[in-house]
């Protein structure tokens, strides 16, 4: 019997397997935007767990913020093993060529290291020249930017380096990381030293090449204690190797969520039509029933036709995963420290293979089991009461949409990084396709109880569309609005996070930051500010400190007691200023701000809200902070919140004037410039006066912003361009499958005197408010989505870009329309005569 | 099993609206092996509800169907499915053949369904004997009407059933097509010693039965002398 279920299914598919086929494509993507993250994810963890000795460049790293102490240096000295030195600091770098100064990171680096792994650089060979020829070599886009060729010279501080080369990929750094601060490698042994002065931040590193039968994790762990004492940070192979494949696995993992949303809209596409499919089927399956087939033979029929369709899906999704996959590493290439090697994952094609089997095979159930409801006398009546069986499916209803909830959730939870993430993106969709089908409904409901009086019979027609027996709107606003919604959301999220920045526009506020100025400068560099015609608008000393001890007890009595834990506000270097007045981004929440010091007792103290909060101290209580060795005691005087979006110089500490002025303290100076040459003009003024005088131009912050988030977005865009492209589908499917009745109407409209101008219009009306309810409702609800990513995510104020926004529903109801009148072509040129025989 | 059906206070209502509507009322009858019967009435009369009634199509209201020594109201959906299978063939007036199988295919299904070996033999056979035996591999969409017609009878005679039901199998053909299928109908029926029930609005062929039972208002009409006129 088995044997002829899947005969008769097979047999019974015949004429409708291209339309079977355009079903199964609306769940294709899903499958294959699964397999190519799941693949390029396997792929990926097998590239960083071969590769994870060149994550590094070493067995083992030690960081400092300072140079080693004494005690550090003779473990260091006792560690053995092969050794290289690397000190890194921002400064700027000047070109002499273009005139022009842009802030780098620059690494001074000892030959030897990467001991794994290389430098790759333009041309090979400079990865190892520079460090004997007083060479840098220079991340390539800044070498882009700045027009500077091989053989040019770069000063940093007072140390002029000819570019040896360009840097294409280093050892723990990625191409999104090099666009926050590019990267200049250049000897160690020719750093301008002078550039490290107090107050300036310098990271300092050391490599190790152990022997073999060293294990740098257990000298990690017998370190530990003297190593945070010092406030070093180590790291092993195993260390960085789990740190890249965490934070990997949730990249890949969260781009498979946004796939699997395609999977799930494909899903529901098929659900959809395979409901209309078995009302077609009406006849035929009391045909068999009439001859003695059993209510659940004629299930089987079209529970394996379901199933033959979840495979090829499952074999076509794979098959475009597979090769999707094989660019990912492009559009993923910026976020990767290790190149992926392209091979299939099978594990991946069978999960993804499997997801998209299963989710199609029960998202298809609901209509199958109205199947078992075609009663035999539909061969007779085609008039049969359904009504009376469809309340003994209920229960079997809800049992069933209990087991898609759970599946879904499953799902999401197996491929989300976190469980709570997992429940929270299945209660978001559920949410999401709550209120998208509630849109929906609603919009049908109130069609169908209030037709629009006083309209053109074309309009009326097309609305009425919307409602009428076997409309897909449902579905349309479904597949269509969760596309526009994550497109959307991905657009708030993004002006709502760039606009937190861009405020080099403000009017009056500084665009342009010196910093690292020593004080013998600070008169110098005002007068040439000036002298440029420029404004300085906030000159601000800076000292740098550490907490010794809070309301009493030392930092290291609570590090060594363990059953108290150390924030990061105990552990963190401050740089604290002192002042008599508070600023516009500040407002004192508590207790008094005490502008000047008498000199004696205690010095009052303004502190942070939430440095306060991590610290657990309150007004009164007593901090001792060290400044380059000396103890400085105080109490806090105020608690205050601190806007720290302003463009301003903000601290976490602010001293009273009179207190710490005598303490090593660098200083920076803010000015405003209006274009973006008067910019580099007074930057590589100063850059060639004061080597040692950083300098930021907000608009090349933002500009770097910018094109992180870019990256970021192109991402998230390409995957909900799966949801989009699956909404297309599903739209196709559905017009395909109305499409006989489509006809019909059509070629009653004909012969009523409908002229195909009117029948077209007909149709964009339908497609038009589709597009409209679709596209209307993803934004509101993405409107909600950007608010809450805003406020909870970003803490930032709520920004709608009404253009980009404008842009997306113009275009989502066009490619409705577009999409509609394509699928419909050749409705109206049908001969009436064709039509109405077919009919009998 | 010399009683084929058995109807006993037939009775079949339907909920309309706040009422209840009687389609049939208290319908009473038998049929022995081999009658021919034809059922008659204006349309809404009850017909078709009856001929469902008495095939196990339908469940009735009240009353009760006995059909070839089964009592269908005792019987499950699925059950009453497979006596249909054993002992029922079906004709209808717009042939409900499956547009996606070919002739033959359309008529192996009920065999198929009971996992007979020799389905694919027993159809060709039927079919050459309505006379379609170089059609076997055509679709429904590819054959007249009178032609649908007989490949649905071949399909309703594949199981030799007991009896037969036929609901207008003229009503969707012109005269002379109908006059053949009326022809080729008793033929078939006549061979095989089946008991032939037929609704039809056609006097003329229901005169063609050897009884005629006639329906108005969902009651049984008492029955006359007829002139019997065999086929």
């Amino acid at each position: 019997m088995l044997k002829w279920l899947f005969t008769f299914a097979w047999r019974d598919s015949r004429g409708s397997r291209a339309k079977l086929f355009l079903f199964v494509t609306s769940m294709v993507l899903g499958v294959a935007a699964l397999v190519s993250i799941n693949s390029f994810g396997d792929n990926l963890r097998r590239a960083i767990d071969f590769e994870s000795k060149t994550l590094l460049g070493a067995d083992l790293s030690m960081e400092s913020g300072e140079p080693f102490p004494a005690t550090i240096e003779a473990i260091i000295d006792s560690l053995g093993g092969i050794q290289s030195r690397r000190t890194s600091f921002s400064s700027m770098a000047y070109f002499p060529k273009s005139n022009t100064a842009r802030l780098a990171t620059v690494r001074g680096q000892e030959p030897g290291f990467p001991f794994y792994g290389k430098i790759e650089s333009d041309p090979p060979e400079a990865a190892d020249t520079y460090l004997f020829e007083k060479g840098a070599l220079i991340d390539g886009t800044l070498m882009a930017q700045y027009d500077i060729e091989i053989g040019d010279s770069v000063r940093i501080g007072n140390a002029t380096y000819t570019v040896s080369g360009k840097l294409i990929q280093t050892p723990r750094e990625t191409a999104a990381i090099m666009l926050f601060s590019p990267r200049i490698y250049v000897p160690l042994a020719d750093v301008d030293t002078t550039l490290l002065s107090i107050g300036s931040r310098a990271e300092y590193e050391i490599y190790f090449r152990l022997d073999d039968i060293e294990d740098p994790d257990a000298i990690v762990e017998s370190l530990s204690d003297t190593l945070e004492a010092h406030s070093i940070r180590a790291d092993t192979v195993e260390e960085e190797r789990s740190n890249w494949d965490q934070s990997l696995t949730n990249l890949y993992r969260f781009l498979g969520l946004v796939g699997y949303m395609s999977l799930l809209l494909g899903s529901l596409g098929v659900a959809s039509s395979i409901h209309v499919y078995i009302r077609q089927r009406i006849q035929t399956i009391a045909v068999l029933r009439v001859y003695g087939a059993s209510s659940h033979q004629a299930f089987a029929i079209y529970l394996i036709q379901a199933l033959g369709m979840g495979l090829v899906g499952a074999f076509l999704g794979s098959a475009i995963g597979i090769g999707l996959q094989s660019m990912l590493p492009v559009i993923l290439g910026d976020f990767l420290p290790v190149d992926v090697e392209f091979s299939v994952s099978w594990s991946a094609v069978l999960i993804g293979s499997a997801m998209g089997i299963g989710v199609t095979l029960i998202f298809a159930m609901m209509p199958l089991l109205d199947i078992r409801n075609i009663p035999p006398l539909a061969a007779l009546r085609t008039d049969f009461d359904q009504e009376n069986d469809r309340a003994k499916n209920k229960r079997a209803k809800w049992l069933l949409f209990g087991l898609m909830a759970l599946l879904v959730t499953v799902i999401a939870v197996i491929q989300a990084p976190t469980l709570t993430m997992g429940l929270g993106y299945s209660a978001t969709v559920a949410v999401v396709f709550a209120l998208l089908a509630g849109t929906a409904k609603l919009v049908m409901r109130f069609l169908a109880a209030k037709p629009p009086s006083g309209v053109s019979f074309v309009i009326k027609q097309g609305l009425a569309n919307l409602h009428r027996p076997q409309n897909q709107t449902l579905m349309m606003v479904l597949a269509l609005g969760f596309g526009t919604f994550l497109v959307s959301t991905m657009i708030i999220s993004e002006s709502t996070l760039l606009g937190q920045i861009d405020l080099a526009s403000t009017e009056g506020k500084p665009n342009l930051v010196f910093y690292d100025v020593q004080p013998a400068q600070v008169d110098s560099l005002v007068k040439l500010v000036e002298e440029s015609d420029l404004p300085v608008i906030d000159r601000v000393a800076m000292i740098s400190m550490r907490l010794t001890s809070v309301k009493g007890i030392s930092i290291e009595s609570m590090r060594e007691d363990t059953t108290s834990e150390l924030s990061w506000a105990h552990r963190r270097e401050y740089r604290s200023t002192y002042r008599d007045y508070l600023t516009e981004s500040e407002t004192v929440l508590e207790g008094t701000f005490e502008g000047r010091y008498s000199g004696t007792g205690l010095i009052p103290l303004s502190v942070e809200r939430e440095v306060a909060k991590q610290l657990e101290i309150t007004i009164g209580d007593s901090l001792v902070f060290n400044i380059q060795g000396v103890d400085v005691a105080g109490y806090i005087s105020s608690i205050r919140e601190v806007n720290w979006r302003q463009m301003q110089s903000n601290f976490f500490f602010v001293f009273p004037e009179g207190s710490i002025n005598d303490a090593p303290a660098f200083h920076v100076v803010m000015s405003r410039t209006e274009t973006p040459e008067a910019s580099a003009m007074i930057q590589a003024m100063v850059v060639k006066r004061y080597p040692n005088i950083s300098s930021i131009d907000i608009s090349v912050v933002l500009t770097v912003f910018q094109a992180i988030f870019s990256r970021i977005s192109f991402v998230v865009r390409f995957m909900a361009l799966f949801s989009i492209i699956t909404g297309l589908l599903v739209l196709s499917g559905a017009v395909m499958i109305s499409r006989f009745q489509r006809i019909e109407e059509s070629v009653l409209l004909k012969t009523l005197g409908a002229s195909r101008r009117t029948v077209l219009q007909i149709m964009t009306t339908e497609y038009f408010v589709l597009g409209v309810a679709s596209s209307f409702t993803g934004v509101l609800l993405s409107l909600a989505a950007g608010w809450g990513v805003s406020r909870f995510v970003f803490e930032a104020n709520f920004i709608i870009p009404f253009g980009p926004i404008l842009l997306l529903i113009a275009s989502v109801i066009g490619v409705t329309i577009v999409v509609g009148q394509l699928n419909s072509r050749g409705v109206y040129d049908k001969e009436a005569l064709d039509v109405l025989r077919k009919e009998t | 099993m010399d009683k084929v059906l058995e109807i006993n206070g037939l009775t079949r209502t339907y909920k309309s609206g706040h009422g209840s509507l009687t389609v049939l009322d208290s319908v009473s009858f038998e049929l022995m092996r081999g009658d021919t019967v034809s059922i008659v009435g204006p349309s809404g009369s009850g017909k078709t509800t009856l001929l469902g009634l008495a095939a196990g199509l339908d469940a009735p209201s009240s009353g009760h169907v006995k059909l070839c020594g089964y009592d269908m109201g005792s019987l499950s959906e699925d059950e009453r499915a497979r006596v249909r299978n054993k002992h029922v063939g079906f004709v209808f007036q717009s042939f409900r053949l499956i547009p996606t199988l070919t002739a033959l295919e359309n008529v192996t299904v009920p065999a198929e369904l009971q996992g007979r070996k020799d389905a694919e033999k027993e159809a060709r056979f039927l079919l050459e004997e309505v006379g379609l035996g170089d059609r076997t591999d055509h679709y429904p969409a590819q054959l007249s009407g009178g032609e649908q017609q007989r490949v649905a009878m071949a399909r309703a005679f594949i199981n030799k059933p007991d009896i037969l039901f036929a609901d207008e199998p003229t009503g969707n053909l012109d005269t002379d097509t109908g006059e053949n299928i009326v022809k080729l109908l008793f033929q078939l029926n006549e061979t095989a010693g089946t008991t032939l029930v037929l609704v039809t609005h056609n006097l003329e062929l229901a005169a063609k039965t050897a009884r005629i039972i006639r329906l108005k208002r969902g009651k049984l009409v008492p029955e006359q002398n007829e002139a019997v006129a065999h086929a």
